[in-house]
């Protein structure tokens, strides 16, 4: 069974990309977990309150099943997801096999904008990580 | 793959109810809810049909106290026992780290036990885990049945049918009562905390 630790220095790194890269820009929340539903790290905007542990399950099985369509229809994967609603949105992303990033935001941040950060927080995340 | 947080002193800890459809997995986790409501940190999500079976898993986050300065975080969860969702089954059970294995003990569910517990073993593989390693307890439940006359079957027939080769720890259960739910769930926290101490040392 593999164990994942990660260093407090690299999670302090990773805090400090996701606050600077997202947070800053206006988005509301962000999470990453592991595909089996651990929560690796979460950042908020500090007014936001949402039940990450339990968030994190259901996005974790919900990656999965969208993974496993892919599948189905002869894709290596779907590496991005996004739910849009009235007030909130919601953007999952894979950062590589294990991890995920998701990112909750209103409908003041445009969906191009935020994909643009988050294209670049996944390349600078993956690089902490990899000194693992 | 439990995720242990050096940062924030988190480790959490992923426990599986496994098991035929209808043994009483989702009963397992209402019943620990509405009993220990206290400890949890979030209401309990469950994904079902309209029908009331699960569809997908039921989640239920725990809060186990502290282990040397760390948090421990239990994540309980249930799968889907219907046969046809084998494919969800094997998702859920991904980054499992101790197992509980529900059992039905009707008579006429014999078969069905035997038949869950085989897929399990063959599941585990899939990600390259063992039955014989991971911890795992055993749960005889519906014992309750016995009282309104219906046939159940007695322990040492399923100890043998199950329980022969793995040799885990076992118990007789009323998961509508509440019956041996509290014991379930603490000897498969400890085995699995065990176990995973172990694995760090």
């Amino acid at each position: 069974m593999n164990y994942g630790i990660v260093s407090q220095e690299q999670l302090e790194q990773i805090d400090a990309i996701l606050s600077d890269k997202l947070i800053k820009l206006g988005v509301d929340c962000v999470i990453i977990i592991d595909m089996a539903g651990n929560i690796i790290t979460a950042r908020d905007n500090g007014t936001s309150k949402y039940d990450v542990y339990s968030f994190a399950a259901l996005a974790a099985g919900n990656f999965a099943t969208v993974d496993a369509m892919a599948k189905l229809v002869g894709e290596q994967e779907f590496s991005l997801l996004f739910h849009k609603g009235q007030e909130s949105n919601i953007h999952f992303s894979k950062i590589d096999d294990e991890l995920l990033l998701i990112s909750m935001f209103g409908k003041d941040i445009s969906l191009g904008f935020l994909r643009l950060n988050v294209v670049d927080v996944i390349e600078k995340i993956r690089k902490v990580w990899d000194r693992k | 793959m439990s995720f242990i947080n050096l940062k924030d002193k988190v480790v959490q800890v992923k426990i599986v109810y496994y098991g035929p459809g209808r043994c009483g997995k989702t009963t397992n986790l209402e019943y620990i809810n509405r009993t220990y409501r206290k400890q949890i940190l979030s209401e309990m999500v469950s994904l079902k049909t309209h029908g009331d079976r699960t569809l997908f898993f039921d989640f239920l986050p725990f809060d186990m106290g502290q282990i040397k300065g760390y948090d421990i975080k239990i994540q309980l969860y249930t799968v889907p026992g219907q046969v046809k969702y084998n494919a969800t089954r094997k998702l859920v059970l991904r980054g499992v780290d101790g197992i509980v294995f529900v059992a039905d003990a009707m008579e006429k569910q014999r078969e069905k036990n035997i038949r869950s517990l085989n897929q399990l073993h063959e599941n585990l593989q899939s990600y390259k885990e063992s039955i014989f390693k991971i911890p795992l307890v055993m749960q005889y439940n519906k014992v309750d049945l016995k009282e309104h006359g219906i046939p159940i079957l007695p322990t040492d027939v399923l100890q043998k049918d199950l329980n022969s080769r793995l040799q885990v720890p076992y118990f007789e259960a009323s998961a509508i009562t509440g019956y041996n739910v509290a014991a379930t769930l603490k000897k498969i926290i400890s085995s699995t905390v065990v176990s995973i101490q172990k694995k760090l040392l």
